[in-house]
């Protein structure tokens, strides 16, 4: 039989047990049959004027002066009834949107996915994890006919949807800048005007551009505004900051950005990461750059993508599995 | 997570002092008082961070913005008190070649 229909005799009942004798176990029916009539969608005044029809059934004497004082609590419950239908259509609502930030999140994913190439004498590994649903962070390959490999990492001020939105944009620009012979410090120029003219003014985008060219063993790379990331010697056993001057990009349109370049020996490694690594917020502070090195060290003997994932474990442990920013790791190792 | 912002308006000048942490929460409520002061044409704002012991990324996007505001509307300003942590993100960016930061304590007195 349907709830609606005998709800009218299962509350008579709860009602008579209760009146009869006080106890725990009728109370605990009375609850029972609350989530019973909530998930049926019975209102609340509803349920008053089945009380005040029963109770007239049951004590015919019962005074006036009781009787109308339910049609007060029958008022005051209408509003109770109309916020909780209200929380329900919400909570539809809420569904909705997780499903399609769900979507949108595997769009994205899609749009900006890159492939870590593979070529002989260079180790790459790269982890990009969402704080949220959607990523912030970019990071991206090319390999070029000269078999020149450029690595780019950007992050875009902001989180979440806005964030993702954005760097989409970026993704595309990057995509349609001529391909050959584009030097790291001229990418980030052209970056610099598409996002300087297209993006909303509070919104900035810091990236890192490196280019690997194996011929030569040089690696050339220019930053703009973003996080340094390191450059280790194997033969000194000895790490430094990848330090690289430039402002972010989108603040000013004629930015001009200086290129560097050195040479990578074997063994040699380039750790590049987004903010998210060194932001990294623990109960005792952020971890330094100096913990970072500390991991790197641990793992220096994997493969990169060993090294990477397993940095990112041991951070997520120390933030106890709760990401505050997107976090992003590359490492480009010389094959010794 | 918590901000407080006191704005003092004297001599044409804008003092603004921040505390407590600048982050994804906070900084709406920045914005939204430094933002109607930075489109007035020719304002001079200070805003004063020595009581600020936290900012991300999202807080930098706050003063890039004020400072475009307040460079398009021919004003002046300044962000001083600056941490060494705080200083930090600011070179980083390479916002610090264009922005006025820690101006009085590259003076010497402090």
């Amino acid at each position: 039989m349907e709830f609606r229909e005998m709800m009218e005799s299962k509350y008579r009942e709860l009602l008579e047990n209760y009146i009869r004798e006080q106890s725990e176990q009728a109370l605990y029916a009375g609850q029972k049959f609350s989530r019973k009539s909530i998930e049926h969608k019975v209102s609340p005044e509803e349920i008053v004027s089945l009380h005040k029809s029963l109770l007239i059934e049951m004590y015919p004497e019962v005074p006036e002066s009781i009787l109308h004082s339910f049609d007060i609590l029958l008022e005051v419950m209408i509003g109770y009834g109309l916020a909780y239908r209200e929380h329900q259509s919400l909570r539809h609502q809420q569904e909705e949107l997780r499903s399609e930030m769900e979507i949108a999140a595997n769009v994205q994913q899609t749009l900006l996915g890159t492939k870590v190439p593979v070529i002989q004498g260079l180790d790459i590994g790269a982890i990009s994890v969402p704080a949220k649903h959607m990523n912030g962070d970019y990071f991206h390959f090319v390999q070029d006919e000269n078999n020149c490999i450029s690595v780019a990492i950007a992050d875009v001020i902001g989180k979440g949807i806005p964030a993702a939105l954005c760097m989409s944009m970026i993704k595309y620009a990057m995509d349609s800048l001529p391909e050959n012979r584009m030097e790291p410090s001229g990418i980030l120029e052209n970056l610099n005007r598409v996002v300087e003219q297209n993006v909303d003014p509070s919104m900035f985008i810091t990236m890192f551009y490196g280019m690997f060219d194996p011929e030569s063993d040089q690696f050339y790379y220019a930053s703009a505004g973003h996080e340094p990331g390191f450059y280790y010697n194997a033969e000194k056993k000895e790490y430094r900051d990848l330090n690289a001057r430039g402002l972010l990009l989108g603040v000013e349109k004629r930015t001009k950005y200086r290129q560097y370049q050195m040479e990578i020996h074997p063994g040699d490694m380039i750790v590049l990461m987004s903010d998210g690594v060194t932001e990294c917020r623990t109960e005792e502070g952020f971890i330094e750059r100096e913990t970072l090195i500390d991991y790197i060290d641990k793992y220096i003997d994997l493969s990169a993508q060993e090294i990477v994932n397993n940095i990112f474990k041991e951070l997520e442990k120390l933030q106890h599995f709760q990401l505050r920013d997107d976090f992003t790791l590359i490492i480009l190792k010389r094959d010794v | 997570m918590n901000i407080s912002i006191d704005v003092n308006e004297n001599n044409a000048v804008s003092e603004i002092k921040v505390s407590g942490e600048i982050d994804a929460y906070t900084a709406p409520k920045l914005r939204e008082t430094l933002f109607p002061m930075s489109e007035q044409n020719g304002v001079k704002m200070t805003v004063d961070l020595s009581d600020v012991s936290y900012m991300d990324s999202t807080g930098l996007g706050v003063f890039v913005g004020v400072f475009k505001n307040v460079r398009s509307n021919e004003g002046e300003f300044k962000i001083i008190g600056l941490s060494s942590r705080l200083q930090r993100l600011f070179d980083i960016t390479g916002l610090a070649d264009i922005i006025d930061i820690n101006s009085q304590i590259e003076g010497g007195v402090q």
